[in-house]
């Protein structure tokens, strides 16, 4: 080895200069999400030092800016996860339903139509999927051919279009997990004797298992930080129920709504919005980190 | 999927630069020589009335920007307080605290009455059972005990149906939150917290008539503006049902809901020609302005009190 040097016999400035870029680049990104953190976590400590953890996490009533003031987070996460769980229940077999499709089934052709109109269902902006909530599905869907009786906002349909949106994001990174299992496999089980069916349900699904998680994974993280679609349509008012057809605020629709109206920056009102976005953060942070033990106790390499 | 990552990857960061080029070059010398800006914040009731007094005023000059903002009568005062605006519209009197904040920095205002209001109760158009409702009913619906048990339109009169409450209101910031609760539950700020709070009261008119049980607050104006899809509850103050109208608002027969609104002028920024200016126009041309965006017109007497006080500018 010490015959040969590396290094050049002329010095290489444009190098040392991309080199420098990146490295830049690579520290902008440390920098601002550490500065992100402390920015959540600096306001937090001063609402934790008024307000007690465990009254925080387990009190049953969200009220911080009336009198008397209540910070039970409770309901925010309520509402949190029961347009997530609606989100998902809709997202999740509608998006492997159509992943499966254009990886197995769907003639080139087909898919040369279908995926393009998928992505085109993911460049909607959330605020376009906001009010078609309440002006179109709710009104209209929910009310007038359902007949349920039902208020303006409800998580139900907070939830259902949540789910819509989140549908090319299950549906894209699924199908390149389907299609990247290699031939062999299938072409191994049609030998066996299995139908398409079988193939793609025992054999391929399994086998791109790792990519299918990270892919509803990465839909809960959506649904979970989502905040146009629930502050339009699942309305404000903190409320746990298990009743879909009442509304109820979510920590984002909190966040979004309270950080419009003012709160002068320093008082209990002003950090308790950063108190809830710190819980969102831990939120997001504890999904990724199984998400990411999931995938790889999962992952199978070809 | 992953090109189209890639491609909205690229577009942000360019995006987010020309927004920033576009802020500093709005913000330059430059401009500010050729166009002034009035800036107004505070009440969203009285947003309507300065928008519009902003749109009239801008017909005879048109190199005077009037933005006005909605952050309630709480957060447009402590914009006024720390001088970051010029005029703040209230929808009550200044609170004392709010007024030392004012003194603490340096900030000397006039009061004018600029316009009546009438807080009005809506429900739904299917609703058939609440053309009038008494103050303790109301305080029955709105009070802090009843929080999470009057819950149907059945507790509140036991001749009501059997219809599910479905509460839309003011947010804390607003002035219109303050004077609700201390007229109806006795207390400022005393409110249930089980509704749906918004600074915006489009919300309010969204969900009231998205819900047959529902019943929402908010000022004359935005009523009048949605009375096709709403319907205005007659309030029984004590001496019989009266329906919210400019007449019933002006005499004060609409009681207790009926109120003067406000606009806050900072002394400093008065000494600008064109708030003066705007001011005047704002006080002389208050029948046109009022008829405009739909609100209750000064009666003769707030007419010249608001006169008054605008001359001491």
């Amino acid at each position: 080895m010490s015959d040969f040097s590396l290094t050049s016999s002329s010095p290489r400035n444009g190098e040392k200069i991309v080199k420098g870029v990146l490295f830049a680049s690579a520290g902008f990104s440390v920098v601002i999400t550490v500065g992100i953190l402390w920015s959540l976590i600096a306001p937090a400590i001063s609402f934790f030092s008024e307000v007690s953890i465990a009254d925080f996490l387990t009190g049953t009533r969200w009220a911080p800016r009336f009198e008397p003031a209540s910070f039970g987070v409770l309901p925010l996460i309520a509402g949190t996860a029961w347009t997530t769980f609606i989100a998902l229940s809709v997202a999740v077999p509608v998006g492997l339903g159509v992943a499966i499709f254009l990886a197995e089934y769907a003639s080139k052709k087909m898919r040369k139509i279908a995926k393009p109109v998928l992505e085109l269902l993911a460049g909607i902006p959330t605020v376009v999927y906001g009010f078609f909530a309440i002006e179109i599905f709710t009104r209209v869907f929910l009310k007038e051919w359902m007949n349920l009786e039902i208020g303006a906002f409800s998580v139900l349909s907070a939830g259902v279009v949540m789910g819509i949106m989140i549908v090319p994001t299950i549906a894209s990174l699924s199908e390149d997990a389907l299609s990247s299992v290699p031939l062999a496999l299938r072409q191994g089980s049609f030998a066996l004797g299995a139908n398409k069916m079988q193939t793609t349900l025992r054999v391929v699904m399994p086998a791109a298992i790792s990519g299918i998680a990270a892919a509803v994974v990465l839909g809960i993280s959506r649904a979970v930080g989502e905040t146009m679609i629930v502050s339009l349509a699942a309305g404000n008012r903190p409320n746990i129920s298990l009743n879909p057809l009442e509304g109820a605020q979510t920590m984002t629709g909190f966040i979004a709504n309270a950080a419009l109206g003012d709160s002068r920056v320093g008082s209990l009102e002003y950090n308790t919005l950063f108190a809830v976005g710190l819980i969102l953060f831990i939120g997001t942070l504890i999904i990724n980190f199984f998400s990411i033990r999931l995938v790889r106790k999962y992952r199978k390499a070809y | 999927m992953k090109s189209s990552w890639k491609t909205s990857l690229l577009v942000l960061p360019l995006t987010l630069i020309v927004t920033a080029c576009g802020g500093t070059n709005e913000a330059g010398p430059s401009d500010s020589a050729a166009t002034t800006e009035i800036r107004i914040d505070g009440s969203s009731t009285v947003a309507p009335l300065s928008a519009a007094a902003g749109e009239l005023f801008r017909v005879d000059n048109p190199n005077v920007n009037v933005s006005v903002g909605t952050s309630g009568t709480g957060g447009g005062f402590e914009k006024f307080c720390a001088g970051e605006t010029d005029i703040s519209n209230a929808s009550r009197q200044i609170k004392e605290e709010e007024a030392a904040i004012c003194a603490d920095a340096g900030i000397e205002y006039v009061e004018i009455a600029v316009a009546n209001d009438a807080l009005t109760v809506v429900v739904n158009k299917e609703n058939t059972w609440a053309t009038c409702l008494t103050v303790a009913e109301l305080s029955k619906i709105w009070s802090p005990a009843s929080e999470g048990s009057v819950t149907n339109w059945n507790q509140v009169r036991s001749s009501f149906p059997d219809v599910a409450l479905d509460l839309y209101g003011a947010g804390t910031d607003s002035g219109t939150f303050d004077y609700f609760t201390k007229e109806i539950n006795g207390e400022e700020g005393a409110s249930r917290t089980d509704y749906n709070p918004t600074e915006d009261d489009n919300v309010t008119v969204q969900g009231v008539t998205g819900s047959k049980g529902g019943l929402g607050y908010f000022g004359f104006s935005y009523y009048e503006e949605n009375m096709d899809v709403l319907n205005a509850v007659q309030i029984d103050g004590g001496a019989g049902c009266v329906a919210p109208s400019s007449e019933s608002a002006q005499s004060g027969a609409y009681a207790p809901l009926s109120r003067p609104l406000f606009i806050y002028v900072s002394k400093t920024a008065a000494a600008r020609s064109e708030v003066k200016a705007f001011i005047d126009f704002y006080v002389t041309n208050d029948d046109a302005i009022t008829a405009k965006a739909l609100f209750v017109p000064l009666s003769t007497e707030q007419k010249s009190a608001a006169a008054a006080a605008a001359a001491t500018l």
